[in-house]
């Protein structure tokens, strides 16, 4: 029921909301709905497009926590979709820095990637969501296997240099970078908490098992947990 | 003619003609005297009492001045916060009178001064000039204002003056941003003493022909055109002639991206960005960057202040 519900009304709706950002940008662009963009048109598509490629990037990396704590299975069909979003916004600030600011001088978009450290690790993030994004499709999914998931944490490294990108860049108030800062120790704490509680149950019936084979008592019964 | 009904306004009440046309000026002149709390429109028109001024033309530019709205909403004055469009909302209710500058340091007339004295021996000129932003945005803006030297020549600096330093407003209660250390405060910058006697560099007072709004620095500030604008010091509360180069506030936040001198050079990367190309607010989207001029533009007036000198060491 709620798979199908995920499916049919929360997928299209959620594919909606994640244009709306972007529809405001080409609404202001050009004064559609009297939206404006302020008086620096130019750096606030810049700037917003890079801060919500980090927003559905926290979004993306909150499927599967949300998953585990309310058991909804179902939703890991929003989280591919999501993560091309990120894709998406990401390759958007990319052109809008080349066109906008660049003015499609490549050879200045590559002086800047190398002497500018932030300009290094944004480009470093963009080019490794690439191989996530062509692998995002089922065949991909079949083809890989196993590999398929060790590619994509790739995504935790990719989450870090994103934020990086937007602290070096700010002038002089950090705030609001350490709190973007702050929302991904609490997301990569997350899974890192998961992954040593796994461990830690693994070694727990690993010794289970030893005790049983060797007719010794064992602790409490453990139900195998799903991965 | 009706006969007068029971709820016509007496004669005495009816607003006279004069001033219900000018309503808004009177009340945003009231508001800019700090005599009425803001009440909180955004203006596209310039609004504030008027000031009586000349025009410069001879040292203003002929390019086009950006709008009014967009020299009021588009600010860096972290003192009311650290986003472009939280000055104009933040120093709305911002009281930019009774006003007190205090001139100390090498000089034989000092103390502390009302703004009404520091202000009354000088005529008022209109000085259209571009500001270039450090980061890379620029506009063309009409300032009312009078030579510094002006100023500086009324309190005798003596010859161990070789700099004025500047000092801005420190009270946290009045100025939202201080509460939160995005620079340290207060705001200080200062000029060489021959930059600082320069024709070009002048105290502003106004924009547009009207008082100085509050969030483009009221009721005093520095403009100093053929710099980059952070020397274009705000609110000021502190004129001090000094024999040793001041502290500037971004050289003391970030050193190895700010200096004291901040020439507008297009030949002098900033770490983070060249410096080779602006952005002029109010040219549209989709229209080019622009590049950069020497000194802003400003070259045949002020290259001769730095002559022989690195300017690639001292930026």
């Amino acid at each position: 029921m709620f798979d199908k519900f995920v499916r049919r009304i929360l997928k299209p709706a959620v594919f909606l909301a994640c244009l709306l950002p972007l529809s405001r940008l080409v609404a202001g662009a050009f004064g559609f709905a009297g939206v404006s963009l302020g008086a620096n048109p130019a750096e606030e598509i810049l700037e917003t497009l890079g801060k919500w490629t980090l927003n559905f990037l926290f979004i993306t990396l909150s499927v599967t926590p949300a998953r585990e704590l309310t058991g909804l299975a179902p939703l890991i069909r929003l989280r591919r979709m999501l993560g091309l979003f990120v894709f998406t916004y990401a390759l958007l600030h990319f052109t809008t820095y080349l066109v906008l600011d660049q003015e499609l001088d490549l050879a200045g978009v590559l002086e800047d990637v190398a002497k500018r450290p932030y300009i290094t690790i944004g480009f470093a993030a963009l080019l490794l969501l690439i191989p996530l994004a062509a692998t995002s499709t089922n065949a991909m999914m079949r083809r890989l296997g196993r590999r398929w998931q060790k590619l994509h944490r790739l995504v935790y490294v990719i989450a870090i240099l994103g934020v990086w990108h937007y602290y070096w860049q700010v002038k002089a108030d950090v705030r609001e970078p350490l709190v973007y800062a702050g929302i991904l120790a609490l997301l990569l704490g997350y899974r890192a908490w998961r992954a040593w509680q796994k461990k830690r149950r693994a070694q727990q019936q690993a010794g289970a098992k030893r005790a049983s084979q060797s007719g010794l008592p064992a602790g409490p019964a453990r139900r195998p947990q799903a991965s | 003619m009706r006969k007068t009904g029971k709820y016509d306004p007496r004669p005495s009440e009816i607003t006279p003609e004069g001033v219900y046309l000018n309503r808004r000026t009177l009340i945003a002149g009231a508001v800019a005297a700090g005599l009425l709390p803001s009440i909180g429109w955004s203006e596209s028109e310039p609004t504030g009492a008027q000031l009586r001024h000349s025009r410069n033309a001879r040292l203003s530019t002929t390019e086009k001045p950006n709008s009014w709205e967009d020299i009021t909403s588009y600010n860096n004055y972290f003192e009311f916060g650290t986003d472009k469009a939280d000055p104009e909302v933040n120093a709305r209710d911002f009281r930019a009178r009774p006003w007190t500058v205090t001139v100390s340091g090498e000089a034989e007339v000092r103390g502390r001064y009302a703004l009404e004295d520091i202000l009354k021996p000088h005529a008022l000129e209109e000085r259209i000039y571009r500001l270039r932003c450090v980061e890379r945005w620029s506009m063309v803006i009409p300032w009312i204002g009078f030579p510094l030297g002006d100023l500086i020549r009324r309190f005798k600096p003596t010859s161990r003056a070789r700099f004025v330093q500047f000092t801005t407003l420190h009270d946290p209660r009045r100025m939202p941003g201080q509460r939160y250390p995005a620079l340290e405060w207060p705001y200080r910058e200062g000029l060489r003493m021959d930059e600082a006697m320069h024709p070009l560099a002048i105290l502003g007072v106004g924009l547009y022909g009207r008082v100085l709004p509050n969030q483009n620095g009221a009721p005093l500030r520095l403009v100093v055109p053929w710099k980059y604008g952070m020397k274009s010091i705000k609110a000021i509360v502190g004129i001090a002639f000094t024999e040793k180069q001041p502290r500037n506030t971004w050289n003391v936040a970030q050193p190895e991206e700010y200096g004291f001198y901040m020439n507008v050079n297009p030949n002098v990367d900033h770490p983070r960005w060249s410096q080779a190309r602006e952005r002029r607010i109010g040219a549209g989207l989709f229209n080019e960057m622009q590049p950069t001029l020497m000194f802003n533009g400003y070259a045949d007036q002020v290259a001769s202040l730095y002559r022989g000198m690195d300017l690639a060491k001292y930026f």
